[in-house]
């Protein structure tokens, strides 16, 4: 192990292996990931049926099939998994979407891609079934084709500059959210119940069939990106400069957007539109951290951890009507983002 | 007026450049000796950025191809071709926060891999780009804060990490002051002269180019209208056809270079 002079890393060598590690970015990301874990735990514990801090002595000791293990196995716990996974998807996607366009309102949250997942998954809810697989499936479509549409009206000359992607996914999305209020209209009655609950983002019922899609979706999406952050990372500096090293542009970028298009579509349909995540939860991680990196497993862990501190405090202090998860979001990040805005001088 | 001695490391057979619709260059040739200093003048947009673009494979040619040693350059691997070309574009940005040692180390990305992302090797090319380029002291300073040409001698020395032994510079004095000018043309020198390397150093003044160069490319609206040593080049019917001015071509008393002498603008500077 050898630190770098000048440089905020330490390199881990040996067998002819060598590799790089910032010892700040391990730090908080593993503090994260601790935390995401520890108040994931204790969101298990918290609900209508109390359970204190023996549960899973309890669990031992009920059989399986008791009253204890469906509302551990079949409610708690689907729920808890599918905040932290919707949080971690949506942190890791707004921060791929907040690097491309060089915009920390290039998030998916903002430039309508979201929105575009939550038409698909209406669109399936109010005229097919509301399956959770179906709506997940419809939801990453959704996303996929307004990405299509917003990336095809921000083109200019071959590229895209990063405030005409936020305008025009502004304008797309505005359509979108008026599009996704007429078809509630249309359908029966309890679809559009249905879906009108989803639309305000909602972790409550929450079920296996949410859980899996956008875990198998994190399982498989996030590897990639951890990959090939570092060539994103270079292409921050411009194309031309980070080609030039042999970045393969154009690829990577194609495979960055279809990545973090599908990650805010499974969480999407997952769990309904939620506001703020994705914008919120790179900003806050890439302040704790060194410049200059793109922490992919950061960004996801303070996503997670936004989800599920979101949903503890919605359960712990329920207000006289509840908040929905989708809005409450909304509440606490923003105040912290602002909070934070405060306290760091040159934004 | 043109003297093709020396075996071509790096060309372009009649290229035809263009962004979108407009050709900026056609049907252009051109040679890059092997280990010469080559430079590139004309006036703006006259079209050597993207000369220097499609030579460094970052604009594909309409028509045309550009070979590296004798091969398409669209052949190579984009890590195989980043160890052997190098090129400094005209402007990049430094990513918010990020520290001159941090920048200096992406110059090695193409010599990295998965499992061997940090060798000795690459320690002594960032050290060694950063005395070169005068930026030691800054190692840890915040490449926003710095100056135009501070910042300017950062980019060059991530450029210097990167090892590659053909390096294409787009108007790499432009920021500069004086003293920081001249620092960088004998940098660049050094390289062809200690190292051998093969340079392409877009500049803006003259007397610099006639001084620096052994391989003189001028072009003016896409089109190269001479190349060659700078004493054959250099002519004061050359310079104001394409620059536009009178001047007299004296010989330098300390280099016996050509040392052009601006008398006058022609005035109607065409496109
Ligand atoms: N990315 C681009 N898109 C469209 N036109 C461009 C682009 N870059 C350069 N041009 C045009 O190409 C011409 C040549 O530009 P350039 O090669 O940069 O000239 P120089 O480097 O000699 O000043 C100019 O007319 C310029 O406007
Ligand atoms: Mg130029």
């Amino acid at each position: 192990m050898r630190f770098l002079a000048g440089s905020r890393k330490t390199v881990w060598e040996g067998h002819g292996i060598s590799v790089l590690v910032c010892p700040r970015s391990l730090a908080v990301t593993s503090l994260l990931l601790l935390l995401v874990v520890c108040l994931g735990a204790a969101s298990l514990g918290v609900g209508a049926m109390g359970f204190g801090p023996d549960l899973l002595l309890e669990l031992a000791n009920q059989p399986p099939g008791s009253m204890v293990h469906r509302v551990f196995f079949d409610i708690r716990l689907p729920r808890t998994l599918t905040a932290i996974l919707v949080g971690a998807a949506l942190g890791a996607s707004g921060l791929i979407f907040q690097s491309i366009s060089r915009n920390a309102l290039g998030s998916p949250d903002i430039i309508g891609f979201t929105t575009g997942a939550a038409t698909g998954a209406i669109v399936q809810i109010v005229l097919f079934s509301p399956s959770a697989l179906g709506v997940a499936v419809a939801a990453i479509v959704g996303g996929l084709v307004t990405a299509l549409v917003v990336y095809g009206l921000s083109v200019r000359d071959g590229s895209v500059a990063g405030y005409r992607l936020i305008l025009v996914g502004i304008g797309i999305g505005a359509i979108l959210s008026a599009v996704n209020g007429l078809l509630l209209v249309k359908g029966d009655l309890d679809n559009a119940v249905v879906a009108n609950l989803w639309l305000a983002g909602s972790l409550d019922a929450r079920n296996w069939g949410h859980v899996i899609p956008v875990g198998l979706g994190c399982l498989v999406l996030m590897p990639v990106l951890v990959l090939l952050a570092s060539r994103l990372q270079l292409m921050e500096m411009g194309d031309d400069t980070a080609r030039q090293l042999g970045v393969r542009v154009e690829a990577v970028r194609l495979t960055m957007v279809l990545c973090a298009v599908a990650l805010a579509g499974l969480a999407t349909g997952a769990a309904g539109p939620v506001a703020f995540i994705a914008l919120a939860a790179p900003q806050l991680v890439v302040r704790l951290l060194p410049s200059g990196r793109l922490p992919v497993i950061g960004a996801a862990a303070m996503g997670a951890l936004l989800m599920v501190v979101t949903d503890l405090l919605s359960r712990l202090f329920p207000l006289e009507v509840m908040l929905p998860i989708g809005r409450m979001t909304g509440v606490i990040g923003g105040i912290y983002l602002i909070w934070l805005l405060g306290r760091v001088r040159g934004i | 007026m043109n003297q093709e001695s020396e075996w071509p490391l790096l060309s372009g057979k009649s290229l035809t450049l263009s962004y979108g619709a407009r050709p900026i260059v056609q049907d252009l040739s051109v040679s890059i000796p092997e280990g010469k200093l080559t430079v590139v003048i004309g006036p703006n947009a006259c079209g050597k950025s993207t000369l220097l673009r499609a030579l460094s494979r970052l604009l594909s040619p309409e028509h045309g191809q550009v070979l590296m040693q004798g091969r398409d350059v669209s052949q190579y691997s984009a890590r195989a071709f980043a160890r052997l070309l190098g090129m400094l574009p005209q402007s990049s940005r430094a990513p918010a926060g990020i520290c001159v040692a941090d920048l200096v180390a992406r110059g090695r990305f193409p010599h990295q891999s998965l499992f061997r992302q940090w060798r000795e090797e690459d320690d002594r090319a960032v050290a060694e780009a950063m005395v070169a380029t005068g930026v030691s002291g800054l190692a840890d300073a915040v490449v926003d804060e710095l100056s135009g040409g501070q910042r300017q001698r950062v980019w060059l020395a991530m450029l210097l990490a990167q090892q590659t032994p053909v390096m294409l510079l787009d108007e790499p004095t432009t920021w500069l002051d004086i003293a920081h000018q001249l620092e960088v043309l004998e940098l660049c020198r050094r390289l062809n002269r200690n190292e051998g390397r093969t340079l392409v150093v877009v500049l803006h003044d003259l007397n610099q180019a006639a001084r620096y160069a052994d391989h003189l490319i001028v072009m003016k609206a896409g089109r190269i209208v001479g190349s060659g040593s700078p004493e054959f080049v250099m002519t004061e019917a050359l310079v104001e056809d394409v620059f536009h001015i009178r001047s007299r071509i004296l010989s330098d008393p300390v280099t016996g270079r050509p040392w052009i002498l601006p008398l006058a603008s022609t005035g109607h500077m065409e496109d």
